[in-house]
């Protein structure tokens, strides 16, 4: 076990020095001087120009200036942004729990939602409840999050004259306000992972609750909430946690785009405001911040499944 | 699949006809939700292709009356800019269909070539094709498509190279999905004796895959293809929503749309629900058909 999670590890680890080379790369591949960005004008003066690839090091061989970026996010140093002029570390770092926060959220109105959903249509299979909740699912997957996110906005505001407040709280701060704050964006983005997950949940719930083992449960008299939720739902978890992992990302990129709807500082908002304004260091930042995020979240999930199944074992 | 059959006409011209008639009989029976689904699938695609001569009224055009409620001279009302709601939704299919499909194209090719390779060769080629894919996974799909886009989409209006680079930033999305089934079912045909059979007649890899791998996997490539468009229309509507997609004004799409208005929704509720309600049933239809599909073509896929 301790051998495969080194190994995965390693793995992980390459995969971020590549995806960190493809950033790296692919942000200088952008056409268009970096001066003319930086002074937002087409005519840019040559004397500032120099004076500007010189502050960023820009003459330096790619390799060097690599080497260079890669050994300042070690120490702290994620250099500045081109148009904000602002550390890109104090940036991420200032927005980090909102995003983190509107995740969790999200996931936990996913999980809330879908796994009820996808047990009750897997115990009551080909029934009417099954089906109603099978299109209702499909339904609600053909959602645009982010239409459903500003109408939830929109229309209570015109209605009830409900709006949530603007901004961002942090939790011990006012953690009211803060729940009211995040729960709008939450629901939008959890719903449309909830119906990919309860799909998922009654399938997976249905290979099980044919097995032997369950039927030997019922066999012994043990109740059918028992037979449900212990012996079948635990099993069932591995498919659930997989599609999750590969749900996160997906988790991950909505937030950009529900962030900006609820005008929320996060993350999201910052690399949407970053690519807008060509601002590259942040992009860059952000990216591989991202990315960071999103392998460990893997390595999680690759792991978790010796948790919930302990005959996998691993060489 | 349905869909082509539903074309064909009915009376039975020979015994072959008569069989597929049957069978699509049957699966009209068996599914009826899945074919009128595929038939939703192609009236939007036979509007898109015609969206010129039916919107009764240019995308641009702007001599209407400003946010007029939906009515029998504009079914679907006009926007806060003076146009008609109902000529760029039609307009507009042929961008959001069309990124979608393009989108999907590139992936499922790029997707299918790399899982051909990983499954055919296995060892290195193997794990090179899964290293990469990693790499892809690594980045929220949402993000990456916006980081392509913010570097190489240089063009904000409509041209060829803008719709390329949409479609191929979504497509790279959902290439990953793509290799990983097609790799895993290239692993169990191969093997499989009758390639081993090719193999010791000295037939070249090149053509073993083409005439023997290929074909054997082309049920889950459908599939998987046919499922993906619905996400891709998702994903193209969200990112010109938050303003990185095609801005023309003669080429609106649907996600182009609501972020056109998205000020206005407050005051006009057919802004929003109109362009909305276009893109789910696309999404809705091309699911439902995807799913049906799924079902009749390879009911292995079902708990993946």
């Amino acid at each position: 076990m301790s051998l495969y999670i080194a190994r995965r590890l390693m793995l992980a680890a390459g995969v971020l020095f590549i995806i960190s080379i493809a950033v790296f790369t692919a942000v200088r591949l952008q056409p268009g001087d970096v001066c003319k960005i930086v002074l937002a004008t087409p005519d840019a003066d040559e004397q500032q120009c120099r004076a500007i690839r010189d502050e960023l090091g820009l003459d330096e061989p790619a390799a060097v200036q690599y080497v260079r970026y890669m050994g300042g996010l070690f120490v702290g140093d994620w250099g500045r942004g081109y148009i904000s002029r602002r550390d890109v570390r104090t940036e991420i770092t200032e927005r980090i729990p909102l995003t983190i926060e509107l995740t969790l959220l999200s996931t936990a109105f996913a999980l809330l939602i879908a796994i009820p959903i996808g047990v009750i249509s897997a115990v009551r299979q080909d029934g009417w409840l099954d089906y109603t909740l099978r299109l209702l699912t499909i339904g609600w997957l053909s959602i645009p999050g982010f239409w459903l996110g500003t109408m939830l906005v929109i229309f209570p505001a015109k209605w009830w004259g409900y709006s949530p407040p603007v901004g961002y709280t942090e939790f011990w701060h006012d953690p009211l306000k803060n729940l009211e704050q995040l729960y709008l964006p939450a629901f939008a983005l959890g719903l449309g992972l909830s119906a990919s997950l309860a799909r998922v949940t009654r399938s997976a719930m249905l290979e099980v609750l044919r097995q032997d083992f369950v039927r030997t449960a019922r066999a012994k008299g043990l109740s059918e909430r028992l037979v449900v939720l212990r012996h079948g739902l635990k099993n069932a978890m591995i498919p659930v946690v997989t599609l999750f992992g590969l749900q996160f990302g997906v988790l991950l990129g909505g937030t950009v785009v529900l962030e900006s709807i609820f005008a929320l500082p996060g993350l999201g908002t910052l690399i949407l405001g970053a690519v807008l304004s060509k601002d590259y260091p942040q992009v860059q930042g952000v990216v591989l911040f991202f990315a960071a995020v999103l392998v460990t979240i893997n390595l999680l999930v690759d792991i978790s499944y010796a948790w919930f199944d302990p005959r996998i074992r691993y060489v | 699949m349905a869909s082509i059959a539903a074309t064909e006409p009915a009376i039975a011209l020979g015994p072959r006809r008569r069989s597929r008639a049957r069978a699509f009989v049957r699966i009209c029976r068996g599914k009826p939700i899945g074919v009128a689904a595929g038939a939703i699938c192609v009236l939007l695609v036979l509007i898109a292709l015609g969206a010129n001569e039916l919107a009764p009224h240019a995308p641009e055009a702007t001599r209407f009356p400003r946010m007029h409620a939906p009515s029998r001279a504009y079914p679907l009302g006009t926007d806060n800019l003076f146009r008609d709601i109902y000529s760029r939704i039609l307009i507009g299919s042929r961008i959001s269909l069309g990124i979608g499909f393009g989108a999907v194209a590139m992936g499922t090719c790029m997707g299918t070539l790399l899982g051909l390779i990983a499954g055919y060769y296995r060892g290195w080629a193997d794990m090179i094709v899964s290293r990469a894919l990693e790499v892809v996974l690594g980045f929220p799909p949402l993000v990456l498509a916006l980081f392509i886009l913010s570097i190489f989409k240089t063009d904000r209006g409509f041209s060829l190279p803008s719709f390329i680079w949409m479609s191929f930033a979504i497509g790279l999305i959902i290439t990953p999905t793509t290799a990983r089934i097609v790799r895993g079912s290239v692993l169990s045909i191969r093997a499989l004796q009758y390639i081993e059979a090719a193999e010791s007649m000295g037939a070249a890899p090149s053509r073993i895959i083409a005439r023997h791998v290929l074909p054997n996997v082309m049920a889950p490539i459908i599939v998987i293809a046919s499922i993906q468009i619905g996400n891709a229309i998702l994903a193209e509507a969200a990112l010109s929503f938050i303003g990185v997609g095609i801005s023309d004004d003669s080429h609106p799409s649907w996600g182009k749309m609501l972020q056109d208005t998205r000020a206005q929704w407050q005051a006009a509720w057919w802004l929003s629900v109109m362009p909305g309600a276009a893109i789910s049933i696309a999404v809705l239809s091309f699911n439902l058909f995807g799913d049906a599909l799924r079902d009749i073509l390879d009911p292995r896929l079902r708990s993946s």
